[in-house]
């Protein structure tokens, strides 16, 4: 009874931590005009609610029509990536209140066509993805008869590993300075995604790969402004993996 | 129909206030590299004038010994200074020196190229840019 007690104590007193924060929401439809709109709302939330709690909060109480991208709710499916508070970040994996302000601006990333609201357009972001050749070149294979698991030491895992962390959420093309301005620029995350392959000591198409990152609107446009590191949730570190890259054409790596 | 990229355009890449000290570096970086390229093209411009006649320099020599000429020259060796430094440690960092090695992230996740060492060359860049501009200042001003 004691116990039960203390338990309702604890309950009654973290309710009572419950806070209120205007939640603006960029609100657009593309296909009907190019304006955009920003609608507030007041949230209640706790110490743990995300932003994507409370966007959705707005979407079953207050306004249906708020289109939003989002599957697991724990930064793995990369699908709510927007801006907050003029930063891109998972809405999923931020906090309200370690935000602290009184209000949360959302809107949708910067450097992708807007589908509705929220919700962007990733097309280009896959499209280059793709183009990097985002699996294993060699001509024999684990599953070929009579051929040897492709074994590696921890060492060369480590060389690649943090690189294949990535969600493709595409925070990073968003906070990229030179994506904000070159819309052919392959953007950090197809870049760090061509490292992963070619540091990786099984793969044999790092010449392949070099060719496609050798061009004005390739490699040599990133300048190291970092903040693709900065706002990526995975700690995949773009800004290391493209100076990695670059020390190969440079010839600083083999 | 071609769809609206809603990129962030000049302003979005201007705006350094978001990322850290790294994006700052960035922003001087581009801004001190345009301040130079306009200062090669106006001191062609003020060097050729010697072809019209030792007048013609003597003239355009005064316009450098006004206020505004030594805040304009005391801007031109912060410009170069920041731009040397800042670039010496770009260009280590371009080939994947001093940028860290990767590893196994573990949360917080703080990226490992920008590291304490980066940090400190850009802030001794801007550091060492403000003393050049002092002691030209000194110079310029002090005759």
């Amino acid at each position: 009874m004691a116990d039960t007690q203390i338990a309702e104590d604890q309950s009654s007193a973290e309710t009572s931590t419950s806070k209120i924060v205007t939640l603006r929401i960029a609100k657009s439809n593309p296909e009907k005009d190019s304006v955009t709109k920003f609608e507030s709302f007041q949230v209640s939330y706790e110490r743990w609610t995300t932003v994507l709690d409370a966007i959705l909060d707005v979407k079953k109480h207050l306004d249906h029509s708020v289109a939003v991208r989002y599957s697991c709710r724990q930064a793995t499916c990369g699908s709510c990536g927007m801006k907050i508070n003029g930063r891109p970040r998972l809405a999923c994996f931020t906090k309200i209140s370690e935000l602290d302000s009184d209000v949360v601006t959302v809107e949708p990333m910067s450097n992708y066509p807007i589908v509705r609201d929220l919700v962007v357009d990733l097309e280009k972001m896959f499209d280059t993805h793709k183009e990097m050749k985002p699996f294993m070149v060699r001509e024999d294979t684990e599953i070929t008869p009579n051929s040897r698991e492709l074994l590696q030491t921890p060492e060369q895992v480590e060389e690649y590993i943090q690189f294949a962390n990535c969600i493709k959420c595409g925070l990073c093309n968003s906070a990229c300075p030179t994506m904000a301005t070159d819309s052919s620029f392959l953007g950090p995350q197809a870049l760090a995604q061509a490292y992963r392959y070619v540091a990786d000591s099984r793969d044999k198409g790092k010449n392949e790969r070099l060719k496609i990152i050798d061009d004005s609107h390739g490699i040599w446009r990133c300048h190291f402004a970092g903040s693709c590191s900065q706002v990526c949730p995975k700690g995949v570190d773009p800004a290391m993996g493209i100076q990695m890259l670059r020390g190969y054409l440079l010839g600083f790596r083999k | 129909m071609k769809r609206n990229e809603n990129k962030e355009g000049i302003k979005g890449m201007a705006n350094p206030g978001r990322y850290g000290i790294e994006r700052v570096s960035y922003w001087l970086m581009r801004i001190t590299g345009l301040g130079l390229l306009a200062y090669f093209i106006g001191h062609i411009y003020e060097t050729s004038s010697i072809l019209s006649g030792k007048a013609a320099w003597d003239s355009m020599l005064e316009l450098t010994q006004t206020t505004q000429g030594h805040i304009f020259l005391t801007l031109v060796i912060g410009m170069c200074v920041f731009h040397t430094a800042n670039g010496i440690r770009l260009m280590f960092a371009h080939g994947g020196i001093g940028i860290g090695k990767p590893t196994r992230p573990d949360y917080p996740y703080l990226p490992h190229s920008m590291n304490m060492k980066n940090k400190l060359c850009i802030y001794a860049s801007i550091g060492i840019a403000a003393l050049a501009m002092m002691y030209g200042l000194s110079v310029l001003f002090g005759e």
